[in-house]
């Protein structure tokens, strides 16, 4: 009996949830979310977005034209400048998963008038994001344990951890 | 290969060879710019980190021993590598002369050319250039000569040197059996943090080339390396530097290797057929009189030799 008023109450949020428009969502969005959620050879970790939106300030850094603020990369401004903001701006709202299956290249050869041809997969999008600007602020981490810890099966993957290999002699003997 | 198999191929090559060899000139003068719907990877190397999760995929997919050093040791750039019997693609990385530029990594491995110079080299067939634009290889039939590694023009194809009773030559086969047959990308590209390669198929891959060229010309240097280089290659290279110095040779020229060999080797079948009737011929008319000649030369020899 509780359960199914549980349920109820669940649908309603939901639904609640829906008709709330687009820019009044992304401002709900939590201050710390989980990246690579599904990893095999790293952990999931925390990104700290409320930090982020401290230092870059501009929405658009990261999200191009989607939300917050006006985009500012002359190249897009060209038809962005007046884009309304996308109902779903997490990366992988645009972002492919999977961006070289069988499947998407067939996606992307039946809408060859798309201007966006050359557009990362979600993997790509977000390192590219995160190490880029890294880079060129000369701030945040840059090496793959930084963001994320190696796990087990990714040490075995990289024969590094207690998965080095031995009896092989050292680079100084040589 | 069993001997006898190996004759049977052996007579079978060259029976088609004398009948490409009679209607030689139109076979002669095609060139064959890769399969319609062949895929590629494009290697946009100022994407690339240099974190050398390629080599790691490539070593799990391919079964490869495991390695001297590990996969996230980048003490391995100190030195310029090349491909070998344990690893079918390596970074390298290379310095640009200009001081403003940072290092440049850059992986390699089989470039999987549109006109094969090791699959023209190989006598028994070993190699095969299949639809989908991998350059395959058949450990079975493969008698050891390393004659693909000496055509290599990119010096790809390794040898297993420590197989004392069974080597083989070791190439990387664009995942053939694993992925690409299946319409999957190679292990390589599917692990790429940064997607520095990209995949697809190869007519479209050299259009987001030249696209990338075009939209950023400040971030690249204008040549697309594979595009034409021996007739074109499957694995396809931008980067922000000449290609020269990212050691990739730059005077190979755009013929493919098969054209150096193609005139000569149509004469060989001639020369196998009718040079032996017409010098034959030429040799009997040539004795027929000194037979005679010699016959009186003996003749009188004996003569002389009576008394």
């Amino acid at each position: 009996m509780f359960a199914q008023r549980l349920q109820f109450a669940g649908m309603f949020v939901a639904l609640l949830l829906a008709m709330i428009p687009g820019s009044a969502q992304a401002l709900s969005v939590p201050d710390t979310f989980p990246l690579n959620p599904k990893g095999t050879l790293y952990e999931s970790f925390q990104f700290n977005h409320a930090k982020h939106i401290k230092l870059t300030r501009e929405c658009s850094g990261c999200h191009h034209h989607t939300t917050g603020t006006l985009v500012e990369d002359p190249n897009c401004i060209r038809c962005h400048r007046n884009s309304s903001e996308n109902k779903v701006v997490q990366c992988r709202g645009c972002h492919h998963e999977d961006p070289f299956s069988a499947a998407t290249l067939r996606e992307k050869n039946s809408n060859r008038n798309a201007y966006h041809q050359d557009k990362p997969g979600l993997k790509g999008a977000m390192h590219r994001n995160c190490i880029g600007c890294h880079t060129k602020v000369s701030r945040g981490p840059i090496g793959c344990n930084d963001c994320h810890k190696r796990k087990k099966a990714g040490d075995e993957f990289y024969y590094s951890g207690n998965f080095t290999p031995r009896g092989k002699p050292d680079k100084g003997e040589h | 290969m069993k001997r006898r198999d190996f004759l049977k191929v052996c007579l079978a090559g060259g029976a088609t060879a004398t009948m490409g060899g009679l209607c030689g000139k139109a076979w002669g003068s095609t060139s064959f710019e890769g399969y319609p719907d062949g895929m590629g990877v494009l290697v946009d190397t100022t994407r690339c980190i240099g974190c050398r999760s390629c080599e790691a995929a490539c070593n799990k997919e391919q079964k490869m021993p495991e390695p001297e050093v590990p996969f996230d040791d980048t003490s391995v750039f100190d030195e310029t590598r090349r491909t070998d019997e344990k690893a079918l693609t390596v970074v390298n990385r290379y310095i640009p002369k200009e001081s403003d530029k940072g290092p440049v990594y850059r992986k390699q491995q089989c470039n999987h050319c549109n006109e094969p110079a090791c699959l023209t080299s190989c006598f028994v067939n070993a190699y095969t250039k299949t639809k989908e634009g991998a350059v395959t290889y058949n450990p079975k039939i493969c008698v050891g000569c390393r004659n693909c590694m000496i055509a290599c023009p990119f010096n790809m194809p390794g040898y297993s040197y420590s197989s004392a009773f069974n080597p083989v030559v070791k190439k990387c086969i664009f995942c053939y059996d694993t992925r690409l047959k299946f319409g999957r990308p190679p292990a390589c590209v599917d692990i790429c943090p940064q997607e520095a390669l990209t995949f697809g198929h190869r007519k479209d891959i050299l259009k987001l080339a030249h696209e990338r060229i075009r939209e950023t010309p400040d971030r690249y240097y204008d040549h697309v390396y594979g595009e034409n280089e021996v007739g074109g290659t499957s694995w396809l290279y931008i980067s922000n530097i000449n290609p020269d110095q990212l050691g990739m040779d730059t005077t190979l020229g755009n013929e493919p290797i098969i054209s150096n060999v193609k005139d000569f080797l149509g004469t060989v079948p001639m020369v196998l057929t009718i040079w032996p009737a017409l010098f034959t011929g030429i040799h009997l008319l040539a004795t027929r009189n000194k037979d005679h000649h010699d016959d009186h030369t003996n003749h009188s020899e004996q003569e002389d030799g009576k008394p």
